[in-house]
């Protein structure tokens, strides 16, 4: 990757009790806005890969809707542009979950329904509860809405369609399982009932996963290493790659309009 | 190559406001009933050009046949007093 | 069907195209006339799937987050484009799997100018501003088509094409207005696009296989020739105002004609391409291929899930009848 830019300053890390301009708290702003930026990002990778055109058509649509709600909440923070391509992998706040590579079909469909079903409920409290979030969260949570009824579609075609595909599909809930729980560590400026968000995820998910013929994984939800995970800063090895990619071009020129 | 089954064609229909019909839109391959709704939401409304959606399996859709054509259609063309035209109302009479 | 009703069948369709009338699915036509329009569309649909793959190579690039939503948003048209076009190809009887199983071994052609690389991000707005604008040269008189399928698709497409050429054009004069090294890139974009741009509208006239039965049925409505000219005079304004030139020492202005004078093609390259040998044939499908292939588990789970779902609600429906 070429140099840094040097006469932009580098965006860091919001301190947690920060508000923005439009009394926004920053590091809720830029978790939420970083997990729908990244997942985003991921799901575009899809283009012209898709296992039939009709789904072509309906990973982008998904893809497009992140990337709206990305824009919104990063804007709340700073400039969207400076965050997206000039921050460092240390300072994304995403959850890990949503950084996973693609892997097969299947793969996809577990990080989008695990991260639909939290971003469902999650949304829809923010939306009720009032706060800094409502009026986005009003908004995106219908998007999410059809998100988690797209994923919940392939989940029960995929567990309940052929022994191949069944494999795959417990395969891949069994793999992303263990980023599951990053979803209800506590966000600063983020005011939601998280063990009743778990709750409620856990027996969706539950309900689902069976209803498709498949288990529920039973293995830890979370890593073993007390750092933290992607709230602090502290991702998995691909995503350094994907910021890589992601962010070269604009990199390359600094100071340059788009 | 894979032998993999061809998904089934649909035909969807869309109603593009309330007070309109549904008129036909295209049509889009899926698996069943449910994937074809969605797949017809993704596809034919993503701009926003529908409220409702219809989605019928192409092969329950019987057509009258061009061969037919006469029959079906041209009794109906020397009847032109079903149409308000074949009415001569005279000048300025109006709401009519 | 005897010789007498075939005649009166062939004259019928006759007097439809010479009325404007538009033909449709179940009228009878010449086969002649249906294999040209399968050909034809599934030729179109095949170039809008393929067309994703050049674009697609710079989404995860996109410079800000903007270009990059429009960008998503324009390779997803292209899918709902290709979507539309085997639907109107359906219409007369050919699968759309037997439509890309043609195109994965190489039995139907796509658009050879998507053989070509996109090196930098400006190819992105080249692409936007020559070959949609190509495109659209070619298909808005394509809405007027005598198959009625095929009119309907172009009509839906070339609406939703409306911003495709707007942004290319918008991120090519970005660029061009931007520092020298990205007004640099934006020239080096033009002058890779701009030939294989005009190639796009096919051969000569006089050396046009299809051309003259296409006009004949009202497939086509112009000529090779004379919609690359009409694209010719649209750029050359077009391409000041950006600030860029067009790379043809050959290009100006003929008063006489009330057109505009271009530089030889070199149509050597043209049919090189076309039989194979572009710079990303293999390339773009293999990609196609393998995600077909890739696919194909998961298209089988969905069409084993319905069969075993639609038994089992058959099933309930006759228990809770019985």
């Amino acid at each position: 990757m070429s140099a840094t830019p040097t006469a932009e300053p580098v965006p860091t890390v919001t301190s947690s009790t920060e508000l923005t301009a439009s009394g926004v708290p920053a590091a809720a702003a830029l978790a939420l806005g970083d997990d729908a930026l990244v997942l985003s990002h991921r799901l575009g990778e899809w283009a012209g890969h898709a296992p039939v055109l009709e789904e072509e058509v309906a990973l982008a649509n998904i893809a497009l809707d992140l990337l709206g709600q990305a824009r919104v909440l990063l804007s709340l923070v700073g400039d969207e542009d400076e965050l997206a391509f000039l921050r460092e992998e240390r300072s994304f706040r995403n959850l890990q979950l949503v950084e996973q590579p693609n892997g097969d079909f299947a793969h996809t469909i577990a990080r989008q329904f695990y991260f639909s079903v939290h971003q469902h409920l999650l949304y829809g409290q923010l939306a009720v509860t009032g706060g800094p979030f409502a009026g986005l969260a009003a908004k995106a949570v219908k998007e999410v809405a059809y998100h988690q009824d797209h994923a919940e579609h392939w989940i029960a075609r995929l567990g309940d369609g052929t022994a191949e595909s069944h494999e795959r599909m417990q395969r891949a809930c069994d793999a992303l399982w263990r980023f599951t729980g990053e979803m209800f560590e506590p966000v600063d400026g983020l005011e939601v009932d998280l063990m009743a968000l778990e709750a409620r995820w856990l027996e969706r998910v539950t309900a689902v996963l069976e209803r498709a013929t498949l288990t529920v994984p039973s293995g830890a939800r979370t890593g073993a290493w007390s750092a933290g995970a992607g709230r602090q800063g502290l991702h998995t090895e691909s995503f350094g790659r994907m910021l890589a990619e992601m962010q070269h071009l604009h990199r390359s020129h600094p100071g340059a309009s788009w | 190559m894979s032998n993999s089954t061809e998904w089934p064609l649909w035909e969807v229909f869309v109603r593009s406001r309330r007070g309109l019909s549904h008129t036909h839109a295209g049509s889009l391959h899926a698996p069943d009933a449910e994937m074809a709704l969605r797949n017809a939401r993704d596809l034919y409304t993503r701009r926003s050009e529908g409220v409702s959606i219809w989605v019928v399996p192409s092969t329950s859709i019987t057509a009258s046949s061009p061969d037919e054509k006469d029959p079906f259609f041209e009794p109906s063309a020397d009847k032109p007093y079903r149409h308000p035209t074949f009415y001569e109302i005279p000048e300025g009479v109006k709401h009519l | 069907m005897t010789a007498v009703t075939a005649d009166a069948y062939e004259a019928a369709f006759d007097a439809a195209v010479a009325a404007d009338e538009r033909i449709e699915p179940r009228d009878w036509m010449p086969e002649a006339y249906r294999a040209t329009l399968v050909r034809q569309m599934a030729q179109h649909a095949h170039s809008e799937i393929i067309g994703m793959q050049p674009e697609a190579n710079w989404i995860t690039r996109a410079p800000s987050l903007r270009r990059k939503a429009i960008l998503m948003a324009k390779v997803q048209d292209e899918a709902g484009h290709g979507l539309y076009l085997y639907s109107a190809a359906e219409t007369l009887g050919t699968s759309r799997d037997e439509l890309l199983d043609k195109l994965h071994t190489g039995r139907q052609k796509y658009s050879s100018i998507f053989n070509y690389p996109t090196l930098t991000w400006a190819d992105v707005g080249a692409i936007g501003w020559l070959v949609d604008g190509a495109a659209i040269t070619n298909q808005v008189p394509l809405c007027r088509c005598s198959y009625g399928p095929y009119a309907r698709a172009m009509v839906r497409i070339c609406k939703e094409e409306s911003f495709h050429q707007r942004q290319g054009y918008e991120l090519l004069l970005t660029l061009s207005r931007g520092t020298p090294e990205q007004h640099a890139m934006a020239q080096d974009a033009v002058d890779r696009w701009w030939w294989p741009s005009l190639m796009m509208f096919g051969p000569p006239d006089d050396a046009s296989a299809h051309s003259a039965q296409s006009m004949a049925w009202k497939i086509k409505r112009h000529s090779n020739d004379e919609l690359r000219q009409r694209f010719v005079d649209i750029c050359v304004p077009q391409a000041e105002s950006l600030g860029l030139t067009l790379p043809d020492p050959d290009l100006r202005w003929n008063e006489e004609r009330g057109h505009h004078d271009f530089g030889a093609i070199d149509w050597a390259e043209f049919q090189a391409v076309l039989k194979g040998n572009g710079p990303c044939n293999e390339q773009r499908i293999d990609q196609r291929r393998r995600a077909h292939e890739e696919g194909a588990w998961v298209r089988d789970a969905a069409a084993a899930y319905a069969e075993k779902h639609q038994a089992a609600q058959h099933t309930e429906s006759v228990e809770a009848t019985a």
